[in-house]
């Protein structure tokens, strides 16, 4: 890539930082150059988290639909899987998916409870209510 | 205390942690490309059965901690590397170091780093920072892929250092110790062994999942994605591969353009044309990774869809392979002198 080359399309990283690029000048030396970002990279980050928000709402939809617990949505929400989750919470991943039902979920004491609260960075309450105030 | 630490931004964390880590204990000769040449950076592994965010597991580096391994090991630098089971020992040992003037590289998660944008918060746990002083309760943090030095609390400090799920860094922290300086001759065989050592991981890899191998193998798998996924799914999978390859850390083009500028500064020591000429082969190598990722765009924007589109991204990736497969085989024959 020449130094010309190298793209400024600035994205959701460029307006907190600019990275260092490798690319040639003029005599075919490699130097470094700083880039706002790049158009194909940030569509990449746009698609992946499309289809997360989709799978966000999707949960949100059951747990209203009482299919599942908010702990779904909160996974979700964090992109966990059950054993991400499981290693965070130190919860066995068939004591999570017991979670994952709105009647185990309701059962849960309040220590579990803070326990899940503390690891999707969110209040006992916003837990159960998924009433979440981006921080 | 505060160490008389210089932060230097890097385009890939590892290599850069490394160069600053050198740097602030006397050694200045070894640059980011340098290191990522002499811990044998470069990499491809293409793993469909691991699952990362629900898509395939794809690296262009090798595995976390290695650069800075095997650069510090071939230059007979002592290092110091610690994993801990308890979070209370982990804070302890780093402030004990600080204490003492080190600047200390953490292996850690991005996830609940409280300075990443919000769109680039994964569950990726190979990232690497440098703590490098503590005032008023807060440390002093040197990520070497951002502009400026940030700081954490020891509450954030801890919990990306004990970050949960694959390569979970387990509080690990190192560090380099060394007196005086090292000489070209060290830097020489360093970048030999460094070359050798990534001519073995591209090329002799058994199986057909890593090296050239494993840029072919996905290929030829990406050819058959768009009837066995869908197009949806393919085009998830295609911006998985293109974050993998350009995104912040890798210096653009799947780290292809850093290991470019390696074989330049490797040449100001051997004066060796091959060199110079093969550092022109992985330039070609990182374009036709960065065309593949705007053919992958054109999918996964839906801008292109048909089979022939499909056919064309996994014709680069071939191509690519046989660019990287030659490249590496006339470094393996070159005779150092």
């Amino acid at each position: 890539m020449k130094k010309e080359e190298v793209p400024q399309d600035l994205g959701s990283l460029g307006k907190i930082t600019r990275e260092v690029c490798y690319a040639t000048d003029a005599s075919g030396k490699y130097i470094t150059e700083l880039s706002d970002g790049w158009n194909v990279k940030t569509n990449a980050l746009d698609v992946t988290w499309q289809d997360i928000e989709e799978k966000i709402k999707k949960a949100k939809a059951k747990v209203l639909h009482h299919e599942a617990s908010p702990i779904l949505f909160f996974m979700e929400k964090n992109v966990m899987n059950i054993g991400i989750l499981s290693s965070y919470t130190g919860f066995f991943k068939w004591q999570i998916r017991r979670h994952l039902k709105p009647s185990a979920f309701n059962k849960l004491s309040s220590k579990k409870l803070t326990i899940y609260a503390e690891v999707f960075n969110v209040t006992i309450d916003e837990l159960k209510t998924m009433e979440v105030h981006d921080k | 205390m505060i160490n008389n630490f210089e932060h230097e931004q890097s385009a890939h964390c590892e290599s850069g942690v490394t160069r600053n880590l050198l740097k602030n204990i006397g050694i200045k000769k070894i640059t980011e490309p340098l290191a990522f040449g002499m811990g044998a950076g470069l990499f491809f592994a293409y793993i469909p059965l691991i699952k990362i965010n629900n898509g395939p597991a794809i690296a262009f580096r090798s595995f976390p901690g290695i650069i800075f391994k095997r650069t510090c090991h071939s230059l007979n630098i002592n290092i110091t590397r610690k994993k801990f089971s308890s979070r209370r020992e982990a804070a302890e040992m780093l402030d004990k170091k600080l204490a003492e003037g080190f600047a200390v590289g953490c292996q850690v998660g991005v996830y609940y780093l409280p300075y990443f944008p919000k769109e680039y918060r994964f569950h990726f746990n190979a990232h690497n920072i440098i703590v490098f002083g503590k005032e008023d309760g807060k440390y002093l943090i040197s990520d070497p892929i951002m502009e400026q030095v940030t700081t954490m609390t020891g509450y954030e400090l801890e919990r990306v250092r004990f970050a949960k799920g694959a390569l979970a860094p387990k509080g690990q922290l190192y560090f380099a110790e060394h007196k005086g300086d090292i000489s070209d001759d060290q830097i020489r065989s360093a970048i030999i062994k460094g070359i050798k050592r990534n001519v073995f991981d591209m090329l002799r890899i058994p199986g057909p999942v890593a090296g050239v191998k494993g840029i072919a193998f996905l290929g030829k798998k990406i050819k058959h994605w768009r009837d066995k996924f869908g197009l949806h799914k393919a085009g998830l999978y295609l911006a998985q591969l293109v974050r993998m390859q350009e995104e912040i850390g890798t210096g653009g083009g799947g780290f292809r353009y850093i290991y470019a500028a390696f074989l330049q500064e490797a040449n100001a020591y051997f004066n060796m044309d091959e060199l110079m000429q093969l550092s022109n082969e992985f330039t070609k190598a990182g374009d036709l990774w960065r065309t593949a990722a705007v053919q992958a765009a054109g999918i996964y924007k839906g801008r292109i869809s048909a089979q022939q589109d499909f056919n064309l991204m996994g014709d680069y990736l071939l191509e690519v392979s046989e660019i990287e497969k030659k490249a590496f085989k006339d470094l393996s024959k070159i005779n150092w002198h």
